[in-house]
């Protein structure tokens, strides 16, 4: 209990220090998370919204298997994007491992389908209820989705926000294809594993609540912006 | 305006059956370019699903629907309002414009026609509300202004003032009679007899997915050549 008291007390202390290299390690956390959370809601929302709106021979299976992909283990993924992009490997040539960029492509893989799934669900309910009229108004495909996915926005922003909870707490994947690497690829939750081994409990729980503060900060943030939006065109 | 217009359309032995259960029985019918047909009968008589039948909602277990016109050409050009108004999760001007949006108008000019289309149907101060909070009678005005902003050939509406208070019932009659007579072709269902008394120029009547009469208003309440027809008018419980 002791412990737990003290890491909080050092989360304080670390950021009234405004220590340079703790800021450096929180922007690259943030910038890697926000990216792939970005790119995997490009991705993952008209997944959700094709799975949604359209009827093809494996829908279901395809439904199931981005079900099961959710819980795709990080560890894994981390492994076969280190071989495809280690020296030797297929996509070796683009010099990626060990850089920003592999973690952010690493977890991309990890919260797309964690994404899709979720947007999916919202997209076909929403669907069931517009059905009717947007077949009626001779609609096509693209414009379905793009309905759906503008009348569900704030369901979806909770799809991309579940994303983001899993992305920014993730150690698994990062530490194999960024290498936890000072000043290069170093995020919070590598540099947590990295003290935690050395045995630096305190600095480790200290760095723990600054992610927690983190992700809550960005929480809020988010839903704030979605409330303004509603207040303030509605 | 009769030159281009997609009717007459045509029902040649049209089935339905869905899990196994025939819905509409063979019918045949021809719908001329103009007037208000209304389309009465029992409940489960099928009334419902003859008006998708034709809209292309359902498709024909065998026979055909066929407009004077290519299909897409047709799809284009009707509209439907359902017995249960579907909001979308938009405010009541974009709602009302949504179907021009879909037919690629700007955002601007869309909504501009929208005001003016819910300022016709009486939801003038309404237009930016959110569309879910609109009671019953206001959500169906607002399905019928985003039925008509397309400017439809052909209008179909099921059961539009069922379970509406008087006023909101006179209302909708009165929206529906001005875009009769500016000429757009309506086929309707209703439970109402005096509503269809009102508003009719011929009468469809179904009784168990058949057709047992197609009439002109006149003769329907007049003189109904069916049965059926003339026990539903009096009152009776059809078997
Ligand atoms: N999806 C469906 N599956 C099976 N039966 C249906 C379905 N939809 C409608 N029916 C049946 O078809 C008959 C006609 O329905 P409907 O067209 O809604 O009648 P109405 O509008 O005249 O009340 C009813 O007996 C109804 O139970
Ligand atoms: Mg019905």
């Amino acid at each position: 209990m002791n412990d737990i008291w003290l890491g909080l007390l050092n989360a304080f202390k670390l950021i009234l220090s405004f220590d340079a290299d703790l800021f450096e390690i929180v922007l690259l956390s943030l910038q890697v998370t926000l990216s792939a959370v970005l790119i995997a809601s490009l991705i993952g929302l008209p997944l959700g919204a094709l799975l949604a709106v359209n009827r093809f021979r494996f829908r279901r299976a395809a439904i199931a298997l981005l079900n099961s992909l959710m819980g795709l283990p990080p560890v894994v993924v981390g492994l076969i994007v280190y071989i495809l992009f280690s020296r030797s490997g297929p996509l070796g040539v683009f010099g990626l491992l060990f850089t920003p960029t592999a973690m952010i492509i690493a977890q991309v893989i990890i919260i797309t389908p964690l994404i899709a799934s979720i947007a999916h669900q919202a997209l076909r309910d929403l669907w069931s209820e517009y059905h009717d009229l947007l077949i009626s108004l001779n609609t096509s495909k693209r414009q379905r989705m793009m309905t759906l996915i503008w009348d569900s926005r704030r369901s979806l922003l909770t799809a991309s926000l579940a994303g983001f909870g899993r992305a920014i707490g993730e150690v698994g994947a990062i530490m194999i294809v960024g290498g936890n690497i000072d000043h290069v690829t170093r995020v919070l939750t590598t540099a947590i594993a990295l003290e935690t081994g050395k045995g630096d409990f305190a600095l480790a729980l200290g760095l723990g609540f600054i992610l927690i503060g983190l992700a809550i900060a960005v929480n809020m943030a988010i839903h704030a912006l979605s409330r303004t939006e509603r207040t303030g065109q509605w | 305006m009769v030159s281009t217009t997609i009717l007459p359309l045509r029902l040649e032995n049209a089935v339905v059956r869905k899990r196994g259960k025939l819905i509409i029985d063979a019918i045949s019918l021809t719908f001329e370019p103009t007037g208000m047909t209304i389309v009465m009968g029992p409940n489960g008589a099928g009334k419902t699903t003859l008006l998708r039948l034709i809209h292309g909602l359902e498709r024909p277990r065998s026979g055909r629907v066929s407009w004077n016109c290519s299909a897409d050409d047709a799809q284009s050009r009707q509209a439907f309002v359902f017995q249960t108004p579907i909001m979308m999760r938009r405010s009541v001007l974009d709602n009302i414009a949504y179907p021009l949006t879909v037919r690629g108008s700007s955002k601007s000019e869309a909504r501009k026609q929208a005001a003016d289309w819910a300022i016709n149907v009486g939801l003038g101060d309404a237009l930016q509300l959110e569309a879910a909070n609109l009671s019953g009678g206001e959500r169906q005005k607002l399905a019928i202004a985003r039925a008509l902003i397309g400017k439809p050939d052909i209008l179909f509406l099921d059961e539009p003032t069922t379970n509406l208070d008087g006023k909101s019932t006179r209302e909708i009659e009165a929206i529906l009679q001005s875009a009769h007579s500016s000429g757009t072709r309506m086929i309707m269902t209703t439970h109402d007899i005096g509503q269809a008394r009102r508003l009719a120029t011929e009468v469809v009547f179904l009784n168990k997915g058949r057709l047992c009469e197609h009439s002109t208003a006149e003769v329907f309440f007049e003189g109904p050549h069916s049965d059926a027809a003339r026990a539903y008018l009096n009152g009776e419980i059809l078997e």
